[in-house]
């Protein structure tokens, strides 16, 4: 069976049904990855004797049906700041370098009890800091499509390794875009859930109001089948909802009839929009009007707040998060310091990069006294803002469709000597973070030179089984995401 | 000039949680270091807190008793700095929106001044850990035990002007917080903390000086040492011409002096910001409600209704209910004996020297009231004297669970002896022995009763009633 090329799903039934065991699905994973991760750097880590132990137990415990989920055996990779037990997990840092944690995240162990089986640490911007993936201390990931362009970020690795099949499916995590935006560079379907839905216990947190682990895939049924897993309320987190959680698989019925779909005038008016991404984007829509829904234009008027509001709450909170990365407990120490002082400003002069020294240093600005009013103040305001419009939009529409990024992806190297751009690139992405609400990253399409297109499917907050059916009912009537790139 | 002394407390509570504020790890003081820690409370990367709600139940209640404003929708916010001891370098309190406001404290002072105390605000907040420096060398260990203790910190305002209206103000909050229970307030366990805001002023005058914040002052002695010399530095700068820098100084009880730490110009900018991690929380109508309608008799109720109840004194009363835990003993043995005075006089004569005399916390007390009541009814029936009874008490008092009031009195023959005839004889024998003092007597000096007294009541090992040797010794001194 070619393995590499079934969906999770799909791989989880052919073991069930005795076609495939989960160590053959994960030795063939293993092995693409060893073929092909020269060329893109998806991975940091990559854990083949733990993977095939674990994959040996899942195919005992599946044999023995003790393991009955539709993804159990099933090899799985996760973005490397998610904890994983006594395997380094290095957020893409220097100073996370050597930092093996004693425990797992939350999801981690939510889909181990699931029986799947975690293979390898994905690549992303230190500390998910950046949309390309380049920020890396391990290098930059490429993408799968041409790789002299950048595969997204920060979740690129994540992205990237579904779309060169070095992985099945995987974990990103999403602050700003970090896992809608890398899928729609890489032509893979990633899904940022409404905020609270998954546990963020075990996530080396960026931007802690913002964060929020999704997963990326080869299509919608298989984000509906992982965020069956990791969905629900954690001991562990105070910010996980207490809410009763719908079973996602269960409830994709590929029915959009009826369904009122919004169209944000803005946003197909922005500087900067890539005329093909534009109606590629606007032909998601028309098709699913074919299906059956309504499509109406609709008003974001806050559009141009998002990104100072979003990067100031993001630096802000970075600045206190990442304040614990001192030298002092765990990870790198600079080897010669004068004190203690010293061993702070060393530590952390060799130990970050420099996207994130620098959001470090806004971050510090804007909370510092007698800017805090001005600045971080103002930004919690605009996000009450933006949170409150879009409850009167979703009162009228059941989703709105915008595009993931203005463009595809960027040749390696020239977003981040224009950093403001790169900023920017985000206006579609941040305000679902913003205001908590689900989001959805579907392959909609391919420009000129062949790289692949996103389109964003936006819903109320706790709305993820609808806005996950309207992309899987575009999946039914469309084949994008059934393309892949050949890696070279 | 006449000075006076103006000061603001920020007292630091420990609430007597078993768990930490954001985890599960033991609250228990000591402890090997970095042997109460986990991943949560040494903050390692990707952990989160989550507020323990026995935290919130023990503040609020605080609050109550301090007569403060609760806050409904309460938040936590950060406080950024840079420390070994802080291993998230940051610390979760409450700055936006403190959980208690605008509340009073009415004191009664030693010498009986009557005193009410602002509370500005109530917040909760986490502990740091400590650091221990090596005796070798210049390295420094971080233990993170302490890391996530529940705090609250109580801010006054600048209500006080005596040392004697801050203690008895500490000691107002000690015993409030014994009697709810949320606190053990130990100042020499850090369980309770108090940093001094003071400055001075030209009596009379209304404006503030410029205030220094004391820290490290870990006992109620040191507080007063600590306020005199303070004032007295600050106003002989004053004197001289100089101005005082509003800075924090650290209190050496070994020097008993106060010394610069930071001053206003260095002070950290600690970027406050609402912590994200920690969603906000409603305080119900219904749960003040309940919390309220459960607050325990506090030490000032307790005085009147003693008094009222079982005619004891005021002043001994607030001794006796200034302990949550001797007020407790005192109830209890009342209520089996029935007989307040005579529980009033062992608790007061004897448990008052062990204390004062012996170091002995009040808290530390396992005396069962059913032995204590046991022995009241023993006196009362004179079956031994006051004097014996010390013997019997000090015995029973230090004595373990197996100790019996009963046997202990029979195997060492104390029981009171009401014999004339033994007593007779033991008066004799004494006036045989000291023939010179029989002439004395005879000569027409009848101070030397006391001694003949005296000496018989050691001739019958102090079993003797003393009212009947006293009777004897009279009749006796008649024949001579």
């Amino acid at each position: 069976m070619d393995i590499l090329n079934m969906t999770a799903l799909e791989i989880g039934s052919a073991i069930k049904e005795g076609k495939i065991t989960s160590v053959e699905a994960t030795k063939a994973v293993l092995e693409a990855a060893k073929s092909v991760d020269e060329a893109i750097n998806a991975y940091i880590t990559i854990c083949s004797a733990e993977a095939l132990a674990k994959a040996a137990e899942a195919d005992k415990k599946i044999a023995a049906g003790e393991l009955k989920g539709p993804l159990a055996g099933v090899p799985i990779a996760i973005k490397d700041n998610i904890c994983t037990k006594g395997v380094k997990t290095t957020c893409a840092s220097k100073i996370l370098g050597d930092f093996a944690p004693v425990y797992n995240a939350t999801v981690v162990e939510k889909l181990e009890a699931e029986g799947a089986v975690v293979v390898g640490k994905l690549n992303m911007d230190e500390f998910a800091m950046g949309s390309t993936s380049e920020t890396s201390y391990y290098g930059a990931t490429k993408n799968p499509w041409d790789t002299n362009k950048v595969p997204g970020g920060s979740s690129g690795g994540a992205a990237a390794a579904v779309a060169a099949k070095e992985a099945i499916c995987s974990l990103g995590s999403d602050t700003g875009g970090s896992i809608r935006q890398p899928a729609a560079y890489c032509g893979v379907t990633g899904f940022k859930p409404t905020y609270g839905t998954v546990s963020r216990f075990g996530l080396i947190a960026y931007a802690s109001s913002l964060d929020q682990i999704g997963p990326v895939a080869k299509d919608v049924a298989d984000c509906a089948a992982i965020m069956d897993v990791i969905k629900g309320k954690d001991s562990y987190d105070g910010t996980s909802l207490d809410v009763e959680y719908p079973e996602y698989l269960k409830s994709l019925n590929g029915d959009v009839k009826g369904l009122k779909i919004g169209l944000p005038t803005e946003c197909f008016k922005t500087d900067g929009l890539d005329p093909e991404v534009s109606e590629k984007v606007k032909a998601v829509a028309d098709t699913l009007k074919a299906m059956g829904a309504e499509v109406e234009e609709v008003s974001l008027p806050f559009l141009d707040y998002v990104i100072p509001a979003y990067y100031i709450i993001a630096a802000a909170e970075a600045s206190s998060n990442l304040s614990r990365f001192d030298g002092v407990k765990y990870g790198f120490r600079a080897a010669d310091y004068d004190g203690l002082v010293d061993l702070y400003n060393a530590t952390r002069s060799e130990g970050f990069g420099n996207e994130v020294k620098k959001r470090i240093l806004l971050g510090t600005f804007v909370l510092s006294s007698g800017y805090y009013d001005a600045y971080y103040r103002k930004a919690l305001k605009v996000k009450a803002v933006i949170k409150q419009k879009f409850d009167e939009i979703f009162s009228k529409f059941d989703c709105i469709i915008c595009p993931v990024a203005p463009s595809t992806a960027p040749l390696i190297g020239k977003s981040l000597a224009d950093p403001l751009k790169m900023y920017l690139s985000d206006i579609f992405t941040v305000s679902v973070n913003i205001a908590g609400l689900p989001g959805l990253s579907v392959p909609c399409g391919f420009d000129k030179s062949g790289m692949p297109i996103g389109a964003q499917i936006i819903g109320a907050t706790l709305s993820d089984a609808k806005v996950l059916n309207i992309g899987y009912a575009y999946q039914q009537s469309t084949e994008f995401h059934k393309s892949f790139p050949e890696v070279k | 000039m006449e000075w006076e002394i103006v000061m603001g407390l920020e007292v630091h509570v420990e609430l007597a949680t078993k768990t930490k504020i954001f985890c599960s790890c033991t609250t228990e003081f000591g402890g090997a270091p970095n042997t109460h820690c986990c991943p949560v409370c040494t903050g390692m990367p990707g952990t989160l807190p989550v507020l323990n709600k026995k935290v919130l139940e023990y503040a609020v209640k605080a609050g109550l008793a301090l007569n403060c404003d609760i806050t409904r929708y309460n938040k936590f916010d950060r406080k950024n700095y840079f420390y070994p001891d802080l291993p998230k370098a940051y610390q979760i309190s409450q700055l936006y929106l403190p959980f208690a406001r605008d509340g009073h404290v009415d004191l009664i002072t030693r010498s009986g001044k009557e005193k009410t105390v602002r509370i500005h605000e109530i917040h909760m907040e986490e502990d740091a850990g400590k650091l221990i420096h090596s005796a070798f060398g210049d390295a420094t260990f971080p233990d993170y035990n302490r890391c996530g203790v529940p705090l609250i910190e109580i801010v006054s305002e600048p209500d006080f002007r005596t040392s004697e209206e801050v203690i008895a103000y500490l000691e107002k909050l000690k015993t409030t917080f014994e009697y709810l229970g949320i606190s053990d307030c130990k100042m020499q366990e850090g369980s309770m903390r108090a940093d001094v805001n003071l400055s001075v002023r030209p009596k009379g005058s209304e404006e503030f000086g410029t205030r220094t914040e004391m820290k490290n002052i870990n006992s109620f002695k040191a507080i007063e040492r600590a306020i005199a010399f303070e004032s007295a530095r600050q106003i002989e700068a004053i004197e001289k011409g100089e101005k005082i820098v509003q800075e924090t100084r650290r209190w050496d009880d070994n020097k008993g002096k106060t010394f610069a730490m930071r001053s206003k110009e260095n002070a950290q900018d600690y970027r406050y910001f609402p912590e994200p991690d920690i969603p906000p929380i409603s305080i119900e109508e219904s749960t003040i409600a309940e919390y309220t309608a459960a607050m325990p008799e506090f030490a000032g109720e307790k005085v009147v209704r003693y008094g009222e109840e079982f005619g004891i004194a005021k002043a001994d009363a607030e001794i006796i209910a200034g302990s949550k835990y001797l007020a407790k003993l005192f109830e209890e043995t009342v209520a089996i004996c029935n007989n307040p005075k005579e529980v009033r006089y062992w608790i007061m004569m004897q448990i008052m020297y062990f204390m004062n005399e012996r170091g002995v916390a009040p808290e530390d007390i396992k005396l069962d009231p059913k032995k204590f009541a046991q022995f009241v009814n023993i006196v009362a029936a004179d079956r031994i004297n006051k004097q014996t009874g010390k013997t019997v008490f000090e015995a029973m008092f230090f004595g373990d669970d197996s100790f019996d009031v009963e046997a202990y009195i029979k195997e060492n023959g104390l029981e009171q002896v009401d014999d004339s005839e033994a007593i007779r004889e033991a008066v004799k024998a004494i006036f045989a022995l000291n023939p010179a003092t029989v002439e004395q007597y005879k000569a027409g000096q009848t101070k030397v009763v006391g001694f003949f007294v005296g000496q018989v009541m050691r001739e019958m090992r102090g079993k003797a009633k003393p009212d009947t040797v006293n009777k004897v010794v009279a009749e006796e001194l008649s024949k001579l």
